[in-house]
């Protein structure tokens, strides 16, 4: 309790650690919520994709992108309705036609991305129809054709070539425009007010239902954006965070640990367990770790937490030995320790209790600032298409962004935001780390 | 030989018949550390211990005095088992050293007391005192929580720290180097130990505090009726506090004897250069450098021929000394000198 408060009021003095703090404070925060509000599981099924997106549009930009727009772009509108609601027409035996009337009102001066209509039908044999025609606010009318509904279905509008063809261009865009206005995405203005898609239905049972959803998908979305899954980033960059910050601590403990163990183990011990841990470090030191990880990734797996054992396994005879080394020997020959000898404690102890606490204080800023370089290992190992399969983490973020082409095609946030998260981690623990650095080793405050 | 002398490595040989009033026998004790050039080449042995033969009686106080190198803190820490020696035996209250196995050494290590000369050295300076206390307990499995409690409280007031309270939780460097000290002995005082080995315990203490130190060692000596081998290269300290004084060079005893014999008479040259060095007893000299012997301290790697002594001794018969080893040579009961002048 007391070597905290210490700690703390010398971290005090230094505005770098509190910003680091700060900045890691936030991260710990992110990683909670993220943690609280989807659980791993969900978080795992979420960003796995598929049809539970499907109300979500493809590579929206952050809404809060529209904060410097002139002309705003749209967000994503939901209309619902289904039979039960709407008029009955006409009844004739075995069926009965009816009129759906979706409102959709839109008042954007920017054409959506997309627009789908979503049907589901219940019926036992004979499949309902449906005629589709949309009502502008001014009152013209166009024809979208007549399907024969399945089970569940997708109606998309904006791909039916046909119509388009018919409309001079893709439906999104030639329903919402003025009248005359040539209908093309760069030069056609949206004409403002209630469109109506009005579904008239021919139902041959009597307890046949039919319930329908249109989405006219928004070109920006919640705070993150989506991608080309239409997956919300955010899923991601919140699960990412506790991921990111798991991954590098426990990168970073256990690399610190077992060198530490090992080292003084080695500095203790002597003789030929020395020379074996110092041989075995020097091999290790020359072969490269990412090739290593590059293989495991492509031949074994690419679970995180083989990548981390991996990655633990290897730093166990890094370069850190020599440097650990160097710092427990002259402690090795400490009067302390000779002491603790003559009173009969054992190698572990001596180790593990008289050793390795005497140059632990030194090590912490290393260690504070080890914990974002893997971190980062972890990004660049989902970048080269080595991330975990199945979780959501930052590094994935940009392996899909640079796969898909997404500064090419201008999703500039795609992105930036996971590179954002990697650089304030890296920079929060890199201040503290500095910070620490000061206090620890205090020859460093001269200067 | 003269039949005066007695080869102090008979004496201790016949001594093997278990002796209740001797503590620790050192018999015939050897320790070499190997010299390697680049860690490779053996170059030669550093006879460090190089044949030294002795009993401590239950309650003695014995002090080991010599130029710096000659080996008192080799024999201390093979004295403590730190050290393996090279070869001849120490026994302990009638076992020999060598011959224990893992859990009798450890019993052997807590039945003797270890003083460092580097207090501040000597203690962990990431544990405060009630830890570095209770390390010796736990390492031991003395007691439980409560027991070793009381036992830490007690050593700190034994050596003087009191209330205890006020420095269970300091840490080393709060400390000053006399009350670090104190530490360092409550610390090799808590395992009960017969036997109490202090390397230097004072040299690198101020002087004011030095007789404080030497004081309590002597009151807890005599409360506990400990069995104390004090290592030191000041003779001057040790006419108040040792009962013998065992006189080291190049790895050899020169002369053991009662502290008063050995004051008035000393029987081997090396001791006399040793007694004329000292400065006066005038206070406001004491802790002036002293001159040692004239010459260098000799080679451990290559020790000269014959007596050890004998290229700085001003007294040596030529033809003999540089020959031929010198035995020891009673020269009164209890005092032993290993020197040809002795031969009647
Ligand atoms: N662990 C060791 N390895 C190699 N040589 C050693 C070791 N310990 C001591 N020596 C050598 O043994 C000789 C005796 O050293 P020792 O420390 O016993 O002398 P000392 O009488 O205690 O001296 P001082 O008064 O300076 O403490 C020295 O030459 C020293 O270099
Ligand atoms: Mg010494």
């Amino acid at each position: 309790m007391r070597t905290w408060h210490l700690l703390w009021q010398q971290l005090r003095r230094y505005p770098s650690a509190l910003v680091g703090l700060a900045l890691i404070g936030l991260f710990v925060a992110l990683s909670l919520y993220a943690v609280l509000a989807i659980p791993y599981r969900e978080a795992l099924l979420l960003w796995r994709g598929g049809e539970q997106w499907q109300d979500y549009p493809r590579n929206a930009a952050p809404a809060w992108t529209n904060w410097w727009r002139r002309s705003k772009l749209p967000e994503t509108i939901v209309v619902r309705e289904s039979s039960a609601e709407a008029t009955v027409e006409e009844t004739f035996p075995d069926g009965r036609r009816l009129r759906m009337t979706l409102a959709f009102p839109y008042g954007y001066g920017e054409f959506p991305q997309e627009m789908n209509l979503f049907v589901e039908a219940d019926f036992i044999e004979s499949r309902p129809f449906a005629s589709l025609l949309w009502q502008t606010p001014d009152g013209r009318q166009f024809d979208l054709g007549t399907y024969r509904l399945r089970g569940r279905e997708r109606i998309s509008l904006s791909q039916n070539r046909d119509l388009a063809r018919r409309l001079g261009a893709p439906a999104h865009i030639a329903l919402l425009s003025e009248p005359g206005a040539r209908p093309l995405e760069l030069t056609g203005r949206v004409l403002p007010g209630e469109h109506r898609l009005i579904l008239d239905l021919v139902m041959f049972e009597d307890d046949a239902e039919v319930s329908t959803k249109l989405i006219s998908y928004g070109r920006v979305h919640g705070l993150a954006g989506t991608d080309h899954q239409r997956r919300d980033l955010m899923v991601a960059l919140l699960w990412g965070t506790p991921i990111a910050l798991a991954f590098g601590l426990l990168a970073a403990v256990g690399t610190t640990v077992t060198t530490l163990v090992v080292a003084a183990a080695g500095v203790w011990l002597g003789g030929w367990i020395d020379a074996a841990i110092q041989r075995i470090t020097e091999v290790n030191m020359i072969l490269p770790m990412l090739p290593v990880l590059v293989m495991v990734g492509a031949l074994y797996s690419r679970s995180i937490w083989v990548m981390l054992g991996v990655v633990v396994l290897f730093g166990i005879f890094s370069a850190g030995i020599k440097m650990y080394r160097a710092m427990l020997l002259p402690v090795r020959d400490a009067p302390y320790i000779e002491a603790a000898r003559a009173y009969g404690a054992g190698h572990w102890r001596i180790i593990l209790r008289y050793m390795i606490p005497r140059v632990l204080p030194v090590l912490i800023p290393a260690f504070v600032t080890l914990i974002p370089s893997f971190v980062f290992l972890e990004a660049s190992l989902a970048v080269l298409g080595l991330g975990d399969p199945v979780l959501p983490t930052w590094g994935k973020i940009l392996n899909d962004a640079q796969s898909e082409g997404a500064l090419y095609n201008g999703y500039y946030y795609w992105v930036v935001a996971p590179a954002v998260m990697l650089m304030l981690s890296g920079l929060g623990f890199a201040m503290l780390g500095f910070a620490m650095d000061r206090i620890f080793n205090p020859r460093l405050r001269a200067g | 030989m003269n039949e005066q002398s007695v080869n102090l490595t008979a004496a201790a040989a016949t001594g093997s018949t278990v002796d209740p009033s001797v503590v620790v026998a050192a018999r015939e004790l050897h320790t070499w550390f190997e010299l390697r050039r680049w860690g490779l080449f053996r170059v030669g042995n550093v006879r460090a211990v190089d044949g030294v033969s002795f009993e401590l009686r239950r309650g003695e106080a014995a002090a080991f005095v010599g130029e710096s190198g000659c080996g008192k803190s080799s024999l201390a820490r093979t004295l403590l088992g730190l050290y393996r020696p090279t070869s001849g035996q120490v026994v302990f209250e009638g076992r020999e050293m060598g011959g224990l196995d893992r859990g009798q050494r450890r019993d052997y290590r807590a039945r003797v007391g270890y003083v460092q000369q580097d207090p501040y050295g000597a203690l962990a300076p990431f544990m405060d005192v009630r830890r570095i206390l209770r390390e010796p307990l736990i390492v031991n499995r003395v007691g439980d929580r409560g027991e070793r409690e009381t036992r830490i409280r007690a050593a700190l007031e034994e050596v003087g720290l009191s209330p205890p309270t006020d420095f269970l939780e300091k840490f080393p460097h709060m400390l000053s180097g006399g009350q670090q000290q104190r530490v360092v002995i409550a610390r090799a005082l808590i395992l009960q130990p017969s036997l109490l080995i202090a390397d230097e315990p004072v040299s690198m203490l101020d002087a004011s505090v030095r007789v404080e130190i030497l004081n309590l060692l002597r009151d807890i000596r005599r409360s506990r009726k400990l069995t104390l081998a004090f290592v030191t290269h000041d003779l001057s300290t040790v006419r108040h506090f040792a009962e013998r004084i065992f006189v080291m060079y190049a790895g050899r005893m020169a002369e053991v004897a009662p502290v008063e014999a050995l004051l008035a008479r000393p029987r081997h040259p090396y001791t006399e250069a040793l007694l004329a060095a000292l400065p006066d007893p005038d206070p406001e000299n004491a802790g002036r450098l002293r001159e040692l012997p004239a010459g260098e301290p000799p080679s451990l790697l290559d020790p000269p021929s014959g007596c050890r002594f004998h290229p700085r001794c001003p007294h040596r018969i030529a033809g003999l000394c540089e020959t031929r080893e010198p035995p020891d040579f009673e020269v009164a009961p209890g005092h032993v000198a290993a020197c040809w002048l002795n031969q009647e």
